[in-house]
């Protein structure tokens, strides 16, 4: 499961971030591998918004199918 | 302290102490700079860039601004300046938006990991009360180990406490205490270098600093672990002090959310983009300009300064014509640069300050990302294509933010093509204004069918792949007028300064040119392509040569000349595509190199004439 897979409302884990520059610009603004995330928003064939807490951020497409996430409880 | 390779901003700032305003984007570190310097501030290019820098004095300190980043690093030219800047600090004052603690305190630990004497300002604590969010304070400042003063700039709420506290700045508690390993690391290299700030940034892998020490060619490289180790800590941080109300109602939230949603977002955009044509468009170049150009420079100015000529030097010779004739040094180019240029370029960079301010520019990349990645950019591309309307030659320089080489050739390319400035945009207005909506929508349509073609083709040809958009989503609230008004300032002050000398060569090119019947001769030259090709009347080609001088300076040159609704539409089309201004070509040269400034020059003479002809056969 990606981030592309989900939709407004659901809330999961970031499992993995693949690509490394992705990683330490997600760690800069508050978003990192185990981390609890909420998805805001999607834009159709576009975008995917996250939301953690009360921080924000966008990523393209191409990025977000490459992160991995689980849901709650999951192991 | 001083760093090799580093350059000083201000030499005359002679200070006992260096006092460094830094933080994330838009969180209001101007307000707290102008509060602190009072009014004697110079603002100065910082060298090899194109950032602007605010340097002021405090009693015997020196206070910097430094541009908003996320984090102290080398990712691109506001990073590099805020690193510069902040490395030689005595003391930091860390503006912090107290709504966005998870976002900022990364850049606000990583600050105190350099080991530098900092107090932090919990700025738009009136936010944090209306969206029921709880900070404990005091917890806050026993965690990171430097003073904490909550503050409002907008309204100048505890900006005098934070004013007199500024000696109470020391070192806070930095990640490697708890870190004995790293805390190792971190010694081993500070042994070599003598500086702690310098030890850190080379293991975070700072190229910059790095390249300063060739003898530490092999140190380890640890950013990862930093940053990892580091955002830890802020979460366990924001965990304890952090407290709100999730089902609080936030009005600006809901905003914000409803403008990322494609049903509400699209007409959302749809209705500024039509706010900001009645605005610019009609507003200021109908009314204002109709003013500014025709009642005070070319009725009452442009005849007073005539007069002058003719009493003394006389216009009839050739001094009297380069000043004061058709294409007068005096006259016309004073005419367009203050009358034409300077409400549209004033117009449009308010509008833009408002839109940066307000948070809704990154909400437009994200709308738009999936379009610009079809042309082989990304949403962020927005910001350069949208400061393009603007002044092609600014945008130019900030296709910088750009991930890859290749978005910035694709991006430059396209600016150069078929974005119009916004100089030309109002002599366009006003000519196509007198059009049927037919031949209105015959040159909206081309030239934007012209841009996606191009951008799909540049996608296609060259060799690689765009990167992809990872942005914040900043929170969404009102722009300070004050601030709005600042930045048009001195936007429009930059533009008047690049623009006028190049406009005055241009004139004077073009006096000389006339009077030496090189004019005339081109005129007759190029009828093939203008009569015969585009069916326009030959005098045309003035305005093309013109047009290369400056687009807007072209397009000003068909108003003079008596054309068919047929032929304002080619024209326009033709002038639109055809090559970038004088100022943008030297700008492209710096920013890429000479040989694909040269192939994005001719090709926009080709794809200009080109499209011009088939739209004039096919349409017409």
């Amino acid at each position: 499961m990606t981030l592309v897979d989900m939709t407004h409302g659901n809330k999961f884990i970031i499992d993995k971030i693949e690509d490394k520059d992705t990683r330490l610009q997600a760690l800069r603004f508050g978003i990192s591998e185990g981390s609890e995330i909420e998805c805001a928003g999607l834009m159709p064939g576009g975008p995917v918004i996250l939301k953690k807490n009360l921080q924000e951020i966008a990523i393209g497409r191409r990025t977000a199918e490459k992160i991995s996430v689980k849901k709650k409880g999951m192991i | 302290m001083s760093h090799c390779g580093q350059t000083e901003i201000d030499t005359e700032l002679q200070a006992d102490k260096k006092i460094v305003l830094a933080g994330n984007p838009n969180v209001g570190k101007s307000i707290f700079f102008n509060y602190l310097t009072g009014i004697y501030v110079s603002v100065s290019n910082y060298p090899g860039t194109t950032l602007d820098i605010s340097s002021g004095k405090m009693g015997d300190a020196a206070v910097y601004d430094t541009p908003g980043v996320y984090g102290v690093g080398s990712i691109n030219d506001e990073e590099r300046v805020a690193r510069d800047i902040i490395m030689s600090a005595d003391i930091i004052i860390n503006v912090v938006d107290a709504s966005h603690l998870e976002r900022d305190l990364f850049l606000t630990q990583q600050l105190i990991d350099l080991d530098k004497k900092m107090i932090v300002a919990l700025n738009m604590m009136d936010e944090v009360e209306k969206n029921n969010i709880s900070i404990d304070l005091e917890a806050l400042e026993k965690e990171l180990g430097v003073p904490v003063f909550p503050t409002t700039a907008a309204k100048h709420r505890g900006l005098d406490k934070l004013k007199q506290s500024i000696e109470r700045a020391v070192k806070g508690n930095t990640i490697f205490a708890e870190n004995p390993e790293l805390e190792k690391e971190l010694k081993d290299i500070e042994a070599e270098t003598e500086n702690r700030a310098d030890a850190l940034m080379i293991l975070e892998e700072d190229e910059n600093i790095r390249g300063q020490y060739s003898r530490l060619k092999s140190a380890p490289e640890l950013r990862e672990v930093i940053y990892t180790s580091r955002r830890q800590r802020v979460d366990q941080i924001t965990d304890r002090v952090l407290s709100y109300d999730e089902n609080a109602s936030q009005l600006a939230r809901k905003i914000g959310a409803y403008m990322l949603k494609p049903v509400t977002a699209i007409p959302m955009l749809l209705v500024l983009l039509y706010l900001i044509y009645q605005f610019i468009g009609v507003f200021i170049a109908q009314t204002v300009v109709g003013v500014t150009e025709e009642l005070i420079f070319v009725e009452n100015y442009e005849p007073f300064v005539r007069n002058i000529i003719a009493n003394t030097i006389g216009l009839e010779n050739f001094v009297g014509q380069l000043l004061g004739g058709e294409y007068g040094i005096l006259t016309m180019a004073v005419t367009y640069i203050f009358g034409l240029l300077l409400p549209l370029v004033a117009g449009f960079y308010f509008l833009l300050s408002i839109l940066e301010d307000s948070g809704y520019l990154p909400r437009i990349a994200v709308l738009m990302d999936r379009l610009l990645q079809k042309i082989g950019l990304n949403g962020r591309a927005i910001i350069p294509m949208l400061l393009g309307f603007g002044c092609v030659t600014m945008a130019t320089i900030t296709t910088r933010l750009l991930g890859t080489k290749r978005e910035r050739i694709i991006s430059i390319f396209l600016l150069g093509l078929a974005i119009p400035c916004s100089a030309q945009l109002g002599v366009i207005a006003g000519l196509i204004a007198q059009l049927d909506v037919f031949y209105i929508l015959v040159y909206v349509l081309t030239i934007f069918a012209v841009y996606v073609l191009a951008g799909t083709f540049l996608n296609k040809v060259l060799p690689g792949e765009s990167s992809d958009l990872l942005i914040d989503l900043p929170p969404i609230r009102l722009p300070d007028l004050k601030n709005v008004f600042n930045k048009t300032y001195q936007q429009t002050a930059a533009f008047v300064k690049e623009a006028g000398p190049i406009f005055v060569l241009g004139a004077a090119l073009i006096t000389v040119m006339q009077k030496t019947g090189l004019l005339a001769l081109i005129t007759r030259g190029a009828e093939p392509i203008t009569v015969n090709w585009l069916g326009l009347p030959a005098e045309t080609a003035t305005a093309f040569v013109m047009g290369i001088i400056r687009r807007d300076f072209g397009a000003a040159g068909l108003t003079s000349i008596a054309l068919t609704p047929v032929q304002i539409t080619i024209s326009l089309i033709t002038l639109t595509l055809f090559v970038p201004c004088i100022a943008a070509m030297m700008i492209m040269i710096k920013e890429r190199n000479f040989k694909e400034s040269v192939y994005i020059w001719f090709g926009s003479w080709i794809t200009a004439f080109i499209t011009g002809g088939l739209v004039n056969l096919l349409i017409f």
